[in-house]
């Protein structure tokens, strides 16, 4: 048997059907400068599986990884401590080997380990069911923007400013293809978040406004009263968590009433991971929105002896059944990052996750007095949890490249993440969790001082 | 009152300008036990053709099309609460929503329930 099923006259047949030319012709939105016309210059020759280990290894040695330095970087992926028993546990064959479950029912580990998951993001998130997990933040954003639409069958979205702007770029993408109207305008350095001026453009055409909690400067602003705004007027608040340990000390976007809670939950159980693979978060606080939900959803039964067990639940808002009508065209979830999601939880436990979170914060507190005292820096959060704005008399994008160059890795630029926006070069925002050691705080204060002298 | 029926399983009662929009008994047998239903928006505009509302059962989702164009005047609200009331009614209480019909002569080509029977007899 062949290996290689297409000859010449299966490519033409299939270009014929879809009536494009040449195979070339499908990769025309590639810009003519991307194209390589020729072998790569430079390229060496083939080299032993040795020898490109150890080229390999060399080359690593120029990063300068998480671990091996102050490390202060957040702004959507936070490095935690992750306790050895997750890796142990998640890499059991039992669940290892397990991909999405197509006889889903006779997979029961999987679906309690799923309903567990589900009920884990509920219960943080203040809602009443959660799914069981998305790609990862930004795509559980729009996927929160998408059923908005559904419910309220308005297409007007109001995105704070304080969203993180890869989460706004996600949406601003999909919104091509959709008739949403997406608004949003660039973060002011202030102390306050824009809830109140958010309240104010709430109008009878609004389908969703989206916040972040705590938002991208780190800002902690009470939804309640943009939640009354939003219901008042018939539209649906959305929240975003990106730092869901955050939750073991505020209060839950739920309870504040914000109807879907979406968020990024690598920063339990999943690592930094050089970005990816993440896993979305997804809930919904009013049990009736859950026909509108993207995603799978395990659900609780009971079997024909009456006992406990586990289904996927109201599949027929998925792609295998309703085709393009689903609610989404997402029919799988992040399994194995849920997993570690809710072992990490789970060995946590409340009253871990309420001193995971105490400790963040007081060690937050600490680097944000210890750098206030630095000449030239100010802190611009009134409020924060692990993560905190500051303003630095120099663009804070060469400012970190300087204080790389000197082993420290000391936050996310605003420069970074608004390349085009004026009057942020100054922000940098600095993540603190409890992977940061006192010295670590003293090290960036003092360099930091170094490289504005 | 006359009653006219369609080929997508479908009763219309007419009475002056109001149609009232439900699903058949056939058809809910052959769907099995109702678990959800959608009913359109008192509002909705609906071309005749439309997806109108949609009725989920144990086995399947189906859409149901509006019979004829006309706006919206009620959606049967005791669905929300009791599906299977399509189950146990389909053709009296199980009804789906109620439209101003815009155009009369759409009714034309509905069979009625004699035709229905036969159509019925055929599958």
């Amino acid at each position: 048997m062949r290996y290689l099923p297409l000859t010449e006259a299966d490519r033409s047949a299939m270009l014929d059907v879809i009536g494009a030319p040449s195979v070339d012709a499908l990769f025309a939105d590639v810009p003519a400068e991307h194209y390589l016309d020729a072998p790569m210059a430079n390229l060496p020759p083939h080299a032993s599986e040795m020898a490109v280990e150890r080229h390999m290894r060399a080359l690593s040695k120029k990063n300068l990884a998480a671990a091996d330095a102050p490390f202060f970087l957040g702004a959507g992926a936070y490095r935690h401590h992750i306790p050895a028993s997750v890796d142990h546990l998640i890499q059991r064959g039992e669940f290892l080997t397990a991909y999405t479950p197509y006889q889903p029912e006779i997979a029961q580990g999987t679906l309690q380990m799923l309903f567990e998951f589900q009920s884990q993001v509920a219960r943080l998130f203040g809602c009443a069911v959660a799914n069981a997990s998305m790609y990862d933040g930004s795509t559980a954003c729009w996927e929160a923007i998408a059923m908005a639409g559904r419910v309220t069958r308005r297409d007007k979205v109001l995105l704070s400013s304080g969203l993180h702007p890869h989460y706004v770029s996600t949406a601003q993408t999909m919104a091509k293809f959709t008739a949403d109207e997406i608004e949003y305008t660039l973060p002011a350095l202030t102390a306050e978040t824009d809830f109140a001026a958010l309240a104010e453009a709430v109008d009878g055409e609004t389908g969703c406004v989206v916040v972040q909690y705590p938002d991208i400067l780190g800002r902690i602003g009470d939804m309640s009263a943009l939640a009354e705004t939003c219901h008042a007027a018939g539209a649906l608040l959305v929240a975003v968590v990106t730092e869901p340990v955050a939750l073991g000390a505020l209060k839950s976007p739920g309870e504040m009433g914000a109807d879907i809670v979406v968020g990024e939950g690598q920063s339990i159980g999943v690592g930094l991971q050089f970005g990816g693979p993440y896993l979305g978060l997804f809930a919904v606080r009013d049990p009736k929105h859950v026909r509108q939900m993207p995603g799978r959803l395990c659900g609780e039964t009971v079997d024909a002896e009456g006992k406990r067990g586990f289904v996927l639940t109201l599949s027929t808002r998925e792609q295998h059944i309703r085709r393009e009508k689903a609610t989404s065209n997402i029919c799988t979830n992040s399994g194995l990052c849920a997993l570690a999601f809710s072992v990490h939880l789970t060995l946590l436990g409340e009253k871990g996750l309420r001193a995971l979170a105490a400790e963040n914060h007081r060690l937050a507190c600490k680097a944000a007095d210890r750098i206030a005292k630095v000449p030239g820096i100010e802190v611009l959060n009134t409020s924060f949890f692990n993560e905190f704005t500051i303003t630095t008399p120099v663009e804070s994008r060469q400012l970190v490249r300087d204080l790389a160059d000197r082993g420290v890795l000391a936050g996310v630029s605003l420069g970074r993440l608004y390349p085009d926006g004026d009057g942020r070069q100054t922000g940098l925002v600095l993540a603190v969790t409890e992977t940061v050691t006192e010295e670590d705080i003293e090290v960036l204060a003092s360099t930091l001082q170094e490289c504005l002298a | 009152m006359p009653r006219y029926f369609t080929e997508e399983h479908e009763w219309i009662d007419v009475d002056g300008d109001i149609a009232t929009i439900g699903i058949t008994d056939y058809a809910q047998a052959q769907l099995g036990d109702i678990v959800f239903v959608e009913v359109p928006a008192e509002g909705r505009e609906l071309a005749k053709g439309d997806e109108a509302a949609v009725v989920e059962s144990v086995k399947a989702a189906s859409d149901v099309y509006a019979p004829v164009g006309g706006t919206v005047t009620e959606g049967n609200a005791a669905l929300g609460d009791d599906p299977a009331l399509v189950n146990t009614a389909a053709e009296t209480d199980g009804w789906f929503f109620r439209l101003n019909i815009a155009d009369d002569g759409e009714l034309d080509g509905l069979m009625t329930e004699a035709q229905y029977k036969d159509f019925v007899a055929t599958l």
